[in-house]
């Protein structure tokens, strides 16, 4: 047989265009859990399968790659997804958000803006935001059908009640279109305001078997009570590298007698901003 | 005070639910009007609980109708569609299970479980939402500062005062209860008794509530119905039945009952 | 105020054989508005009876009760429930009522049954509980835990919260004292004043003759096969 006769992408063609179908249907639904018939791919769940299966179906031979693994492209996750779709579809790779034209995410939205000809795959681990309260799936799809989400500020109403203030931190739920209720996977609150945005964004749970998009420009609210608007929260420090106070940074524990530093978490953010000349508090002179 | 109106707040007519070739019930009907109190006395197997849950929408009846006051008009419950069904059950009637625990999220907080109805018919003000569930605690018996414990931590009586308090907050017409005391100490049925009537009487309430237990139908029921097999056999004026029960079955029901 | 014609009442014991005991039959008797009527008999004459089938506790199987212009016998649960708080007070025998219930709640009650503010309801009970001679210290307390006679005083207070325009009294006096039974009559000449229908059992004479206007016997209306 010659290359030809494969398919680009490592997926075979009735999987991509089951995907496919799926995707559209999501992008179609905004914020909508479509089902489809996840496969087993070269890894385990929890390691993306699902956005794999998602940046597989979506890939064309002119795209440039990008994978970050909680902002970083240099992560063990991160990089064996690339080298994955290097070797399998032949695709190019990058690390600077601009140049990408797809991007696989595990909990984070890099924080140079997206544009209208990106596309962001999330990788999901658990995509039902009612599953906290709700373990019947035959329940919470009613609720999304009915749009009974009286249960999802139960969640939030119980932490306040415990800590005072709306602590959930990351998979912080959303509200798309004024329609479905969403979780945005694991990404930080501090990148909810950024769901709102040019580039198309797909999620992908590939254990969970359900994918479910944002088309660009889609609207995003995260609940809240009105006397406990939102708060996107942000780091108390600047970053020790790039100085930078506006991405959102990892705590970095340096030694065993408490020291510490605090650095964007997003990698090409931080570099970019350093080859410009910006520079923090433990960066080389 | 309790204006006489001349529409019932819930018609059943023609109920009927078999199971396979047994009968679950068969062609009950009453008027239910504002403010009573029905109770629905019978052995087990008597198919009171069967009722419960067809004239509440749990179950599907084979025949009859369900009309409930909508507006000023009766309409069928059995026909409206799924979210207006699941949407009454959120607001205008509330279902008190025996089992508190299937009552209640056992994982979120006393205060979240009252505030779970505000919530669902679309309070967004965590400081009113907070104020109404304490406010509902307090009226059930529960102190202000077990308001952030878990049911968990609650004896069965306050787990029953609190499912009452979660399903009263949005002030609904119509209440299911099913044995409400059953489980429960002497003594702490007692006071959960005097809660409801109290309740019933300040909400004007309407109750259906289904029990084996003759003493508390006659604290708490107007009216009462007595089943067997399926069948009403029996229904009249709570006093009246227990004390001048007409049929055999009810004199054999009223004279097992031990007098203390 | 109270009308009761050709009435009748039979029990049947399904369980015993069906066995029928027949108790009263063609039992008729008017009580005006102000008048103050006894019913005499014997034990088991159907003193008791009569008068639980004037309030609906007992079903008549033929004749016609009515109270007020509103027909008893035959009504539906919600026209006996209506009357019994609008119009028709009854002080049994012995108290029933839910468990470990505040005695000044259990009086206060019908008054708010029929719309009185909490307050006003219970400044009510107080002064009834007050005349009646039960001490302020057990008024917050369940009257399940009471003598028979502060058990008694209590319903009577109960009995006499609403300003019903007909009562129905079975044994008002028995085991009160002499000062008690002195309120009570007085409350029962209070409500005749104000031009309420009052029939009663009293087996005290002394009773019967210091308040009552004139006696029916129940003995006349015995069943012929009896």
């Amino acid at each position: 047989m010659t290359e030809a006769a494969y398919n680009f992408a490592y997926l075979d063609e009735q999987t991509k265009r089951m995907i496919r179908r799926a995707i559209l249907k999501g992008l179609a639904v905004p914020g909508y859990q479509v089902p489809f018939a996840s496969r087993e791919m070269p890894m385990p769940y929890g390691w993306g399968t699902g956005g794999v299966q998602v940046t597989a179906a979506t890939l064309v031979p002119e795209d440039r790659l990008k994978v970050i693994d909680q902002g970083a492209d240099d992560t063990t996750n991160a990089v064996s997804i690339r080298k994955f779709f290097q070797r399998t579809a032949g695709v190019a790779t990058t690390e600077a958000t601009r140049e990408a034209t797809v991007i696989q995410t595990r909990h984070r939205i890099p924080e140079t803006p997206l544009h209208e000809d990106q596309i962001l795959v999330y990788q999901v681990p658990i995509p039902e935001p009612l599953r906290f309260l709700e373990p019947r799936e035959t329940e919470t799809r009613k609720m999304h059908a009915l749009e009974e989400y009286g249960l999802m500020h139960v969640k939030l109403y119980e932490d306040i009640a415990r800590h005072g203030t709306i602590a959930t931190a990351y998979a912080y739920p959303v509200k798309v279109e004024g329609r479905y209720v969403m979780d945005p996977s694991p990404i930080p609150r501090f990148d909810n305001p950024k769901l709102e945005s040019p580039a198309i964004q797909l999620f992908g749970a590939g254990r969970e078997q359900r994918i479910y998009a944002l088309p660009p420009h889609t609207k995003v609210v995260s609940l809240d009570f009105e006397d406990h608007p939102f708060d996107p929260s942000r780091a108390d420090h600047p970053c020790a590298l790039c100085g930078a106070t506006d991405s959102y940074m990892d705590e970095v524990i340096t030694d065993d007698a408490g020291g510490r530093m605090f650095l964007c978490s997003d990698t090409d953010y931080c570099s970019t901003r350093q080859k410009k000349g910006h520079r923090g508090t433990e960066s080389a002179a | 005070m309790t204006t006489v109106t001349d529409t019932p707040l819930l018609r059943v007519r023609g109920v009927t639910k078999r199971y396979g070739a047994r009968l679950g019930c068969g062609d009950v009907g009453f008027d239910l009007w504002p403010g009573e109190v029905l109770g629905i006395v019978g052995e087990s197997g008597s198919g009171k609980s069967t009722l419960l849950s067809c004239l509440a929408g749990h179950l599907e009846p084979d025949a009859g109708e369900v009309l409930f006051d909508m507006d000023g008009g009766l309409c069928d419950t059995l026909r409206l569609s799924e979210p207006e069904r699941r949407r009454m059950r959120r607001t205008d009637w509330a279902f008190v299970h025996q089992h508190a625990r299937d009552g209640l999220r056992m994982g979120v907080s006393a205060g979240g479980n009252v505030g779970e109805r505000l919530m669902a018919v679309g309070a967004r003000n965590y400081g009113d939402i907070r104020a109404r569930a304490a406010d509902w605690l307090n009226r059930v018996e529960i102190a202000a500062e077990r308001m952030d414990d878990r049911p968990t931590a609650f004896s069965g009586g306050m787990q029953q005062r609190l499912q009452i308090a979660r399903n009263l907050v949005t002030g609904p017409r119509l209440v299911f209860m099913d044995e409400p005391t059953g489980g429960l100490d002497v003594s702490v049925q007692a006071r959960l008794l005097d809660l409801l009537r109290g309740l019933v009487r300040e909400m004007g309430l309407s109750a259906v509530i289904v029990t084996h237990d003759l003493a508390v139908v006659r604290l708490l029921a107007d009216r009462l119905m007595v089943m067997k097999d399926g069948r009403v056999v029996e229904q009249g004026l709570t006093d009246q039945v227990l004390d001048d029960p007409q049929h055999g079955y009810t004199q054999l029901l009223v004279s097992s009952v031990l007098q203390v | 105020m109270i009308d009761c014609k050709d009435v009748t009442k039979r029990f049947t014991l399904h369980n015993q054989g069906g066995a029928v005991i027949e108790v009263l039959s063609g039992a008729t008797l008017q009580v005006a508005p102000g008048e103050c009527v006894a019913l005499t008999g014997a034990s088991g004459a159907g003193k008791s009876t009569l008068m639980r089938m004037i309030h609906g506790n007992y079903l008549a199987e033929a004749g016609r009760i009515a109270v007020g212009g509103v027909q008893v016998s035959g009504a539906d649960p919600r026209t006996v429930l209506r009357l019994r708080r609008d119009t028709l007070g009854y002080v049994s025998q012995f108290l029933r009522v839910v468990p470990r219930v505040p005695a000044l709640d259990v009086v206060a009650e019908p008054l708010l049954a029929v719309g009185w503010a909490p307050d006003a309801a219970r400044d009510r009970a107080a002064a009834l509980l007050t005349r009646l001679n039960v001490p302020a210290a057990l008024w917050d307390l369940g009257p399940s835990t009471f003598s028979g006679g502060e058990q008694q005083r209590v319903n009577i207070a109960r009995g006499f919260a609403h300003d019903y325009p007909a009562l129905l009294l079975d044994e008002p006096t028995a085991s009160l004292d002499a000062t008690n039974r002195g309120v009570v009559l007085a409350l029962i000449e209070e409500a005749k004043a104000r031009g309420a229908a009052i029939l009663g059992i009293f087996h005290d004479v002394e009773a019967r003759a210091a308040v009552c206007d004139r006696e029916v016997d129940v003995g006349a209306f015995r069943p012929v096969a009896a």
